[in-house]
């Protein structure tokens, strides 16, 4: 408040006098408003919107949740198990914390995935979001990692078997192969040296990682501004001459603020929901097997990873020699389909030189190593939608049938693989997650053609209800 | 909500719906165990068969004498009845067993059985207590239709009396029936060699007893989760009715 000689001086609250010592050697009024609190977003976020904010507080729940598990859990072979039992029984209000975590964990997927799931929607990840979107995917990674290493931890026989597994893929690589699984494992079999690393990648290196990465990917949203349904670019529209702000914009705060409070709460209902009655969700949150101690000595006849992990896992199981051949001829098919696409010169050489590689590598390394190669892909092809979407406009409310149904075979293709992935595998099974696999693929490698080649509605200059 | 959102929550209902059940590896059929870990005298009689015919094999090592207070017992009448294996009863209700001994005798260490209900589920663990029969073949010359070849013998064969297994082809007009893979169909029953002290409707109402106990072991502040449970949701939902309004009061003047 500017004080001029016709008025008195305001004594100021001593809020705000403290307030503005704090900004005076630290910006933080400038930066809670450049993030939120005046923040412009468009007015037509919808429903899928939510997804983002509840990510964050999940995050928050299980950082709280984890320090206080960690004050009672004992990450060694002989202990953890019964420690983790120890919480459950003895701690006070200790199997609230361990469900809220253990239910925090499939919560995080379950809205990590709906969040992607917009972004592929409204075309979130386009021009000038690429950023915001990559930085989305390494989160999506490092929450992968964050989850395998954190269900090692309970030490029950799909902790043991589940991390035997996956390490033993890494021993799968040529060469390096089992001296990299020996490094990973810190002994020549999944142990103490295992549990004790894997721990602290779980509560400090991973944590450390997701938080500077969601820090980077709200920084990178809020300097582009937030997408909506329509995919419209509210910051090229005029500006409202008494507001100031673009036709469809509204600042974030209060009205996000209190839509998103109302989010909240209708999740915590339902997250409460499966915490209190159904904590292990049918044996999908937290497995039975889990419940019987870890025995190197006895392999269980099934093993299959949490529900989330499921649709890469059936990917890597689906990798058999007979999909590589079609693999080999899909190849050959993609460099033929797309040759007149690629610029002439050093990009077509580089393209016949990956395929040469891939071909080579398809007759002599074994079908186990590819399968990793391609549980990787799986996750990688997300990082590539920015450059692989050739469509003139971002939403799906204006990209034509093409678009939509590539999306549906999508959705479908990876809610069967994950459904095949917590199934023992039959000859039936496997044919089917090779069709899901080629499917889940498709989807990316096609991208630039079926998208180009698609019809497309034109879109409106200010957004829609 | 938007036309995906519904497609996408039906998916999901349908996905949960089909939740993963506990496999039987030999395609035994399992009862239904039909526990219920409110009844306290279900409960306590559960604990009383644990004491007598399991413990000394097997323990509940991750739980305290002490947590019995939980299903009605005092301190007392669990020092005085239930409490074989420790002095006090703050000490953990563990097997006088050794491990080393139980694989000497027989052949694997008995589990703990602290978590076993959460691993194998109720009506496993009432299936295979009700599924011992004689077997001259094994070791201890008893075997299990659920479990075969298990090292256990039948510890309640006292109660259930002995019994024999009889694997026939189903006949339908005087021929055996097709399996369709070239097999025959069999079928499997069970015939009294030598009745018990009980009769099979007691026999079965002890061992769901046995189960519910531990069941209730296998995470006893289950009850307390629930009761908590319904005063959070009742709170919740009071929660997304207030946000609910504050959203749409705010929300009203925009167009």
């Amino acid at each position: 408040m500017a004080n001029t000689s016709t008025t008195p001086p305001v004594r100021q609250h001593w809020a705000h006098q403290l307030l503005d010592w704090v900004d005076a050697r630290f910006p933080l009024t400038p930066l809670w408003e450049s993030q939120w609190g005046k923040y412009i977003a468009p007015k037509n976020m919808n429903f899928w919107y939510i997804f983002g904010s509840l990510s964050a507080l999940v995050l928050a729940l299980q950082i709280v949740t984890g320090i206080f598990l960690t004050m009672n859990y004992k990450p060694d072979a002989l202990l953890a198990f019964a420690s983790v039992e120890y919480i459950m029984r003895e701690v006070p209000w200790g199997w609230l914390i361990r469900y809220m975590h253990s239910t925090g964990a499939s919560a995080f997927f379950i809205v990590v995935y709906l969040h992607m799931f917009r972004g592929l929607l409204y075309g979130s990840y386009r021009k000038p979001r690429e950023l915001t979107w990559i930085f989305g995917c390494l989160i999506f990674l490092s929450l992968m990692a964050e989850a395998f290493f954190g269900y090692q931890l309970p030490w029950g026989q799909m902790s043991f078997w589940g991390a035997q597994v996956i390490v033993n893929l890494f021993a799968a690589i040529p060469v390096i192969g089992p001296d990299l699984a020996i490094w990973i494992r810190g002994d020549y079999v999944i142990g103490d040296a295992t549990l004790n690393r894997f721990f602290a990648f779980h509560v400090i290196a991973i944590p450390l990682v997701l938080i500077g990465l969601v820090v980077a990917h709200l920084m990178a949203l809020h300097e582009t501004g937030s997408n909506n349904p329509d995919g419209i670019e509210i910051k090229k529209q005029p500006k409202d001459p008494h507001t100031g702000l673009p036709l469809d914009g509204i600042y974030a705060h209060p009205y996000y603020s209190v839509k998103d409070v109302f989010g909240v709460a209708v999740f915590l209902l339902v997250f409460s929901i499966i915490m209190f009655f159904a904590p292990e969700m049918g044996g999908y949150f937290l497995e039975y097997n889990n419940f019987i101690p870890a025995d190197p000595l006895k392999t269980p006849p099934h093993i299959a990873p949490v529900w989330y992990f499921t649709p890469y896992y059936s990917i890597q199981r689906a990798t058999t020699t007979d999909l590589l051949y079609v693999l080999a001829a899909g190849v050959v098919v993609l460099v033929a389909f797309y040759w007149r696409e690629i610029p002439r010169g050093l990009w077509r050489k580089l393209t016949l030189a990956v395929a040469a590689v891939l071909l080579v590598g398809f007759y002599f390394i074994e079908a186990k190593v590819w399968g990793v190669v391609l549980m990787g892909a799986s996750v990688l092809f997300f990082f590539l939608m920015p450059w692989l979407d050739r469509a003139p406009v971002k939403s799906i409310r204006y990209k034509g049938p093409l678009y939509k149904t590539a999306l549906a075979i999508f959705v479908v293709a990876f809610l069967v693989l994950g459904w095949l992935g917590t199934e023992a595998p039959t000859p039936a099974y496997t044919r089917l997650a090779q069709v899901g696999t080629l499917l889940y693929f498709g989807f990316f490698i096609l991208m630039p053609w079926y998208s180009k080649a698609d019809s497309h509605k034109p879109v409106p200059s200010r957004v829609t209800k | 909500m938007t036309r995906i959102s519904r497609i996408v929550l039906a998916a999901a209902l349908a996905l949960a719906a089909g939740a993963n059940a506990r496999a039987a590896e030999t395609g035994w059929k399992l009862e239904r165990a039909g526990v219920d870990v409110t009844d306290r005298a279900s409960l306590q009689s559960g604990a009383r068969t644990f004491v007598n015919y399991c413990l000394g094999c097997h323990g509940l090592a991750l739980m305290r004498y002490s947590a019995l207070t939980s299903i009605g017992l005092t301190e007392e009448q669990i020092k005085d009845n239930l409490m074989f294996t420790a002095d006090k009863v703050g000490q953990p209700i563990a097997t006088a067993m050794s491990a080393r001994q139980g694989k000497e005798w027989f052949g694997v260490a008995p589990p703990d059985l602290s978590v076993i209900a959460r691993a194998r589920g109720a009506d496993w663990l009432y299936t295979y207590l009700r599924t011992f029969y004689r077997d001259a073949s094994t070791p201890t010359g008893w075997n299990n239709a659920l479990f075969p070849n298990v090292g256990m013998p039948h510890v309640l064969w006292s109660l259930q009396g002995e019994r024999a297994l009889r694997t026939e082809e189903l006949m339908r007009d005087g021929k055996p029936v097709s399996d369709g893979h070239g097999g025959t169909v069999k079928v499997s029953r069970f015939e009294t060699i030598a009745p018990g002290s009980m009769s099979a409707v007691e026999y079965d109402r002890t061992v769901r007893d046995l189960v519910a106990f531990l069941v209730w072991a296998g995470e006893p502040h289950q009850l307390a989760r629930h009761q908590l449970g319904i005063w959070v949701l009742y709170a919740l939902v009071i929660l997304v009715f207030l946000t609910y309004f504050l959203y749409k009061s705010y929300w009203k003047d925009l167009h």
